[in-house]
């Protein structure tokens, strides 16, 4: 293995990949290092999955380069598979099948990896060991899903939409544990249409937009280098009275002004100076608040600044 | 065998999904059994029926109740017509002229036929008649040649068929559906293994499945296995990887139930009544022969039959063995062709 190699666990290069007339993927490059814990972020139909899943050797590239772990699918593919854990998004598992059975199942076919019982016990199901998959919940069936991925001791953790359709608690649950995997040195690549999931998980994030990266970074780069420090949004005025918007992006702390389903979006700056100047300048214009809020920027102020879309609006 | 081997796990996987499926075990195991059963009671043999019939006179009266199979009413004229017209009686005698008998009765009633011909021969012998020929009757009741016994090879083959390609087809349609064979070879499973796993178990239940309809035949209606047993293993073995592989070939593609279950029947359907598992395939015109015979199904059910009733031995079905190990070869070269792993 080159030195460049055991830094990098995964390169992607130029990947392409077209269904019929739609193109899924369009020129990715990506470099995922070791022991890190990388995301791709993007709304659905963005190419995660097919991206995600290339990745995994289960679809075929039109063009472009894959090497995961130094290896590559067209050479070692049975090297691969042994140290690869991976979740796929929408797997049923055998309703019929208990717990423990099921990670039986899937232990058998890797050649070294913790015990049945073990596996089990990292992802907190040691109660539903000997229940049938079809009654648990939703959040105990994803953590067996991860368990699946885990019975081999994977180098690279594999994890699509892990925590998408699950309750909040469910979701804080896995990212716990997914955050333990971390520590134990793992590399992972996720993806996730949540950007608190990305911000709280991932130590770089790529947005993923019509198949291509837009921003690549960790998550505080990505929202210093776009959006100021904070967001204001409040609504006012009436459509026979608008709010005259000029006004407010001449204040000196706000930064971008758009109106967005009939409230107003602002990136600020400085908070303190902002919002009074804000109540000031809507007095000087005789136009009365109705709602007002503030908060830090995300991923998702990143995400709408840069594609002018929400990450959930398809 | 490690049972921590993964063909070994695959292969407990399919058993504890087959048994945990209650529908599936009614299917195989109990659907048959009441099937042989409903239908040896509706087709058992039973002693030829009396016929009634009535007369008019005491004269004619007096000869017909000598025959055994007749039973004989002396009526007014009104009540016997009444009596036919209702079919209470299947004919009635009276008296014409100069001595001669007269019959009436519904020729389009086969009762009606008999009983004129078992009426007819009483009363001319009781008038002197005297038959040339010498004849004795030997009744076929004993085993081997009742419908039970012509039935349950059908059944036999049918179930053969049915639990091999419900259970290979379904079950790989339904982890298709569910993404679990594209999870399955996310993983280093060796993809021949998976396949391998529905052969062992289904070779495993096919013990079972056919000791059931055998035992139940041959302890509730002493149906006879003349042929060896052991050849009547192989047979079993070499029809079910037939059908298995059936099962496969149709199971290759599809991604939904629905049109798993269109296409299994849409296969099975024809051969349900073309090959001969209630009646025999010979009913059908000679010019559908050739075609009827070629269907893996008829070739089942003609090499059980000639097994468990007339003793032949596997040699001698060569035809039938030739054609399953073709339906064997082409449909699992298709399926390996075709199959899809997503």
């Amino acid at each position: 293995m080159s030195p460049t190699a055991a830094k990098t666990a995964l390169r992607v290069h130029h990947l392409r990949k077209t269904y019929k007339d739609v193109v899924a993927v369009d020129g990715l490059d990506l470099e995922v290092r070791q022991a890190e814990c990388f995301g791709l972020l993007g709304p659905n139909g963005a190419g995660k999955t097919t991206t995600i899943e290339i990745c995994e050797g289960l679809t075929a590239p039109d063009a472009g380069e894959v090497e995961v772990l130094g290896l590559r699918w067209d050479r070692d593919a049975a090297e691969l598979r042994q140290r690869l854990g991976i979740q796929l998004q929408e797997t049923q598992l055998s309703d019929k099948l208990t717990v423990i059975e099921t990670i039986r199942l899937f232990r058998s076919f890797f050649r070294q990896g913790p015990e049945a019982p073990e596996v089990i016990a990292l992802v907190e199901l040691e109660e539903k060991s000997h229940s049938r998959v079809g009654n648990l919940s939703g959040g105990q069936k994803q953590r067996l899903a991860l368990a699946c991925a885990l019975v081999g001791r994977p180098d690279f953790l594999f994890l699509d939409e892990p925590t998408t359709g699950l309750d909040p608690h469910a979701r804080r649950q896995l990212w716990e544990l997914i955050e333990q995997f971390k520590l134990a040195g793992r590399t992972i690549l996720l993806t996730t249409h949540y950007m608190d999931e990305a911000e709280r998980l991932c130590d770089r994030v790529a947005i993923m937009d019509h198949g291509k990266v837009i921003a690549l970074g960790t998550p505080r780069e990505l929202i210093k280098s776009v959006c100021a420090d904070h967001m204001v949004e409040f609504s006012a005025g009436t459509r026979a009275r608008p709010v005259d918007l000029a006004a407010l992006a001449a204040i000196d702390s706000i930064r971008e002004v758009r109106t967005e389903n009939g409230s107003v979006r602002m990136q600020v700056t400085e908070l303190h100076r902002a919002v009074p100047a804000l109540i000031q300048e809507l007095g000087r214009q005789a136009i009365p608040l109705t709602e007002l809020r503030t908060h830090s920027a995300t991923l998702e102020d990143v995400f709408v600044t840069l594609t002018g879309r929400h990450l959930r609006d398809e | 065998m490690n049972s921590n081997h993964p063909l070994a796990q695959l292969t407990l996987v399919r058993f504890r999904e087959f048994t945990r499926e209650p529908e599936a075990l009614f299917w195989v195991f109990i659907f048959p059994i009441l099937l042989a059963a409903g239908l040896g009671i509706a087709f058992r043999n039973r002693p030829a029926d009396v016929l009634q019939i009535a007369t008019v006179t005491p004269e004619l009266a007096a000869p017909l109740a000598r025959e055994k199979l007749l039973d004989v009413q002396q009526l007014s004229l009104a009540d016997a017509e009444t009596a036919l017209r209702n079919g209470k009686v299947a004919l009635v005698a009276e008296p014409g002229p100069g001595g001669a008998v007269v019959y009436r009765f519904d020729d389009t009633n086969p009762e009606g036929r008999t009983a004129r011909m078992l009426a007819d021969r009483a009363l001319q012998r009781a008038a002197g008649r005297v038959d040339p020929l010498v004849s004795s009757d030997r009744l076929m009741r004993e085993p081997g040649s009742r419908y039970i016994d012509f039935l349950i090879p059908g059944l036999l083959g049918m179930n053969l068929m049915g639990s091999a390609m419900w259970g290979i087809g379904f079950a790989i349609v339904d982890a298709r559906r569910k993404k679990l064979i594209k999870r399955m070879v996310a993983t280093p499973m060796p993809r021949q293994y998976y396949l391998l796993s529905f052969l062992l178990s289904r070779l495993v239940l096919l013990v079972l499945e056919v000791g059931v309809v055998l035992g139940f035949g041959a302890l509730v209606f002493q149906v006879p296995v003349h042929g060896s047993l052991a050849g009547l293993a192989a047979l079993c073995i070499l029809s079910s990887l037939s059908f298995c592989a059936l099962g496969l070939l149709i199971a290759s593609r599809v991604q939904t139930i629905e049109a798993a279950s269109g296409l299994m029947n849409a296969v099975m359907m024809p051969m349900w009544i073309c090959s001969g598992v209630f009646f025999s395939a010979q009913r059908f015109p000679a010019a559908m022969q050739p075609l009827i015979k070629a269907l893996p199904l008829t070739a089942v059910i003609d090499a059980l039959r000639a097994m468990m009733l007339q003793g032949s031995s596997l040699a001698q079905l060569a035809p039938q063995v030739a054609i399953l190990c073709g339906w064997l070869v082409v449909s699992f070269g298709l399926a390996l062709k075709l199959f899809r792993w997503r």
